[in-house]
């Protein structure tokens, strides 16, 4: 019994227990099924890309990537400026492929900028990224009133200044869901999100089983060990660092557009807390990450959630318990995680 | 029972994990007498120490038998706390002060003199309390005296020379009031000659006033300078106790070091015409390596010969091949096949064809959650960029190679494992070793450095590593440097061992020479030896 404790990881089989528990519940409170399981896997193909761009950031020894508003910032810019310019033709995926591309450029720099500073401060990796998410959020702030965008749908009809939410139903909103979606009974599948998200996963899988994937591995794994093997561990953390910042920007881009609006302002202050413990729960450590810790644990983490708020809300319905127990099962996972830190021998 | 001894360790027998550590050791010390412990590194004296101060790592490793009187009555320590309260002190190497403290505050850490003022009598709280400062200093003052210490008591530890913080040290052991028994491990390895001086000229006074000291140590003229007893330990026995007055640094050197098993078969091959071109020249080499500094190297190494380095921990032995393979900063000259090398450049060594075996195989030498077959490979896809296959613009690891090399290293090498799949921390320390060693190989190096090999594993583990090295160096020809704290092992496989001392090249000896000289190297008094008979 402990061994297989052991095996799946306690919060992998606490999650997966209450996940099951809530379905039990949905199906007792006789919620409608096809809505909830279309829902759970929107939300798995939306959240996927942030929790995977937690990946390379482990992989290269940075632990969790908690300043994940950094690459969530660029990807907001790279949409917003695709926007403004007009980049939403078809052939762009009306914005979509125009956005990502914009935002790789300043993913890339921002990236690279905080990679060097995450080679100043080794050891402190995960506070010091936290303010840092937090503290471009905060700066951000300034950034959303005073930026010279002018396209109509976005700003304020009064006053100056972004508006918090933007709405993407002119642009790119779902374009991925309904490329090739459909349905089966009453569950839809948007095909073309969960492709993109696979084939982002796909994408790194091949990094990592590359010759820069391997020594960024090393360097992340034993930075002693890589040092005595003649790798650059420096400049690989600055890669991972980059690759998360990165696919990090991809990600609020898809998430958006499953959403449907951008989030600007405090929108992106919390989002990498739900993208670290998805990788938790996935049986991921802070050292140690594969790909299938990002697929298992962001369906069980957000499959949780999309359940558990109407079963939560039918059950108890004078408050928001449901954000409740996501803060809940979130902080506590990522606390959980964060005790093992070394745990291990 | 007599009490003329302070201390009594009768028949002490320990082993870790079915290794036998000691032997029926037997050792006493009278009050007022300086008894010197000498020995090899692993021969046994930090266990010894640890066992008297009931250190916990001998309790959780299933104690040991034997017995130790204090003052004649049998004793159980069990924690260090219990023994400091027997009146047994110790003095470490390295230093337990706080920097920003005074003396007197450091002496005093945590046995402060109090006096009462108006709040602690109102809360009576122990704690709040006033320090009574004028009669700590006084304390202090005196503990200083005794020594001989000249400094004020008011001064702060930082900035005070290595000396003097290592008289601190004492002065705060010899303040604790029934100190009976005072242990010096080894606490001249950190301080100059004349320090070093002082430092005995102490001791000799404390022993004056009736302290019995057991001083650990490795130089040998220090012993004859201080000691009024020796005992000799080597692998975990007593192989002598002299009287200062009976023996000599030749004798001891080679009780120190004398050896058990043979030579098996390298001395025999001497002059069997090794080819002596040299493969690597190492020129006034300075590595800055925290612990194991070296201070200006010569060496050179011959084609297909197998090159031991030895010397006793902390003399800079293990800072060579790092500071060659470029993990620690140096400087100096070294020569690949007549060919400059560059150094403090991983890379460039690796690609010149040197590879490592690193003394630090956990922490330096493995990627302890990652399969054997990438253990093995790694290092040489990053360096030669091989196992690789294009696929389109990335490159993607060449499993099949990778797995197909892995099996036959497993097999060559004789790894036991489930599988090259199986993540290099389940396996034992001599597997372990093998991997490290496998990933060497893989690179095809021109030399091989291999330090520390042995340490860690079991006896039979030991062999089958040593005879792997024998067999790389006759089957393949390849010229290895082995850098080991293991006289026995060296002289058993090495065609010539270079001794380290003090940070440079002592001297450079075969297989087969005397234990004397040997042990006069290790110990670093064979060059003073050779210049005092020149005259």
């Amino acid at each position: 019994m402990n061994k297989f404790i052991k095996k799946i990881g306690l919060p992998r089989l606490i999650i997966t227990l209450l996940f099951v528990a809530i379905c039990i519940s949905a199906v007792v409170l006789k919620l409608p099924f096809g809505m909830l399981a279309s829902d759970v896997i929107r939300r798995f193909g939306m959240f996927g890309v942030l929790a995977l761009a937690m990946v390379p950031s482990i992989q290269c020894g940075t632990g969790p990537n908690f300043a994940l508003p950094i690459g969530i910032i660029c990807g907001l810019l790279g949409s917003l400026i695709a926007i403004e310019v007009g980049l939403t033709s078809k052939a762009l995926g009306y914005g979509f492929i125009s956005s990502v591309l914009i935002s790789l450029p300043l993913a890339v720099l921002t990236g690279w900028v905080y990679g060097l500073l995450l080679n100043k401060i080794k050891g402190s990796e995960m506070l010091v990224a936290t303010y840092t998410g937090f503290s471009i959020v905060s700066f951000m702030q300034i950034g959303w009133v005073t930026l010279p965008f002018r396209h109509p749908e976005m700003i304020w009809p009064i006053g100056r200044g972004l508006r918090v939410t933007v709405s993407l139903d002119s642009t790119f909103g779902e374009v991925l869901n309904r490329f090739w979606g459909f349905k089966i009974g009453s569950v839809y599948i948007p095909t073309g999100l969960l492709l993109f998200f696979f084939g982002c996963c796909a994408a790194v899988w091949l990094f990592s089983r590359s010759k820069s994937g391997t020594e960024m591995y090393a360097a992340g794994a034993n930075p002693k060990f890589a040092a005595a093997a003649g790798i650059n561990v420096d400049k690989n953390r600055v890669l991972g660092t980059i690759l998360s910042t990165v696919i990090g920007a991809v990600g609020i881009i898809v998430y958006s557009l499953s959403f449907g609006y951008l989030q600007l302002y405090l929108a992106p202050l919390y989002m990498a807390f739900p993208a670290v413990a998805a990788v938790l729960i996935g049986g991921a450590s802070t050292r140690k990450v594969k790909i299938s810790h990002v697929l298992i644990g962001t369906f069980l983490f957000q499959g949780m959630l999309t359940i558990a708020v109407p079963v939560a809300n039918q059950m108890f319905p004078e408050g928001n318990l449901s954000e409740v127990l996501r803060q809940i099962v979130q902080n506590g996972i990522i606390l959980y995680a964060l005790t093992k830190v070394g745990g291990e021998s | 029972m007599e009490t003329e001894y302070v201390l009594q360790m009768k028949n002490i027998e320990k082993e870790y994990y079915g290794n036998r550590v000691l032997k029926e050791v037997n050792l006493s010390v009278k009050p007022g007498e300086i008894h010197a412990l000498i020995g090899e590194n692993g021969a046994g004296k930090s266990t010894l120490m640890n066992v008297l101060f009931g250190m916990p790592v001998i309790h959780s490793t299933g104690g040991f038998s034997g017995e130790v009187c204090i003052n004649g009555e049998k004793t159980e320590i069990k924690s260090p706390l219990q023994a400091m309260e027997k009146g047994i002190g110790m003095v470490h190497q390295e230093f337990m002060l706080i920097p920003e403290f005074t003396i007197t505050e450091n002496i005093k850490l945590n046995r402060e003199i109090t006096k009462d003022n108006f709040l602690s009598r109102i809360f009576r709280n122990k704690g709040l309390k006033t320090l009574d400062s004028r009669t700590m200093n006084n304390d202090a003052r005196k503990a200083l005296d005794r020594l001989g210490l000249g400094i004020e008591e008011w001064v702060t530890v930082a900035g005070l020379p290595v000396g003097h913080m290592q008289f601190v040290e004492i002065a705060r052991e010899i303040d604790k009031t029934g100190l009976k028994l005072l242990v010096f491990d080894e606490p001249t390895a950190v301080l100059a000659e004349s320090e070093a001086d002082n430092l005995i000229a102490g001791m000799k006074r404390l022993a004056a006033s009736g302290i019995a000291i057991l001083f650990i140590t490795h130089r040998l003229n220090e012993v004859l300078q201080a000691a009024d007893n020796i005992t000799v330990l080597r692998d975990g026995e007593v192989v002598a106790a002299r009287k200062k007055e009976d023996t000599s640094v030749a004798e001891l050197a080679e009780l120190m070091v004398g050896r058990k098993i043979d030579i098996n078969g390298k001395a025999e091959q001497e002059d069997d015409g090794l080819d002596k071109d040299v493969v690597l020249e190492i020129k006034n080499l300075h590595v800055d390596m925290p612990g194991e500094k070296v201070k200006g190297v010569n060496l050179e190494v011959y084609k297909g010969e197998i090159f031991g380095i030895g010397g006793l921990a902390g003399q800079g032995k293990v800072g060579i091949a790092n500071g060659i393979m470029g993990l620690y900063p140096g400087t100096g000259e070294v020569l690949l096949n007549g060919e400059k090398l560059e150094l403090n450049n991983t890379m460039g060594a690796l690609n010149k064809g040197l590879a490592f075996v690193s003394e630090d195989r956990r922490g330096v030498g493995l990627l302890l959650d990652s399969s054997i077959e990438l253990n093995i490979a790694v290092t040489t896809i990053h360096v030669k960029n091989k196992y690789l296959r294009k696929a389109g613009f990335f490159d993607q690891l060449d499993g099949r190679a990778i797995r197909e090399h892995a099996n036959r290293m497993i097999k060559d090498l004789d790894i036991r494992c489930t599988g090259s799949h199986q993540l290099t921390r389940q396996l034992s320390g001599g597997n372990q070793q093998k991997v490290c060693v496998a990933r060497a190989l893989t690179l095809d190096p021109d030399v091989l450095f291999v330090s520390e090999p042995t340490r860690g594993i079991d006896i039979g583990a030991k062999k089958l590593v040593l005879d792997l090295l024998v067999k790389l160096n006759k089957e393949l020809g390849m010229t290895v440097v082995m850098t080991s704290s293991e006289l026995v092992e060296l002289r058993s496989i090495c065609d010539r061992i270079a001794i380290i001392s003090g940070g440079q090249v002592e001297g450079i000896l075969k297989p087969g020479d005397s234990d004397r000289d040997f042990g006069l190297m290790m110990a670093g008094e064979y060059r003073k030896m050779l210049s005092k008979e020149a005259i």
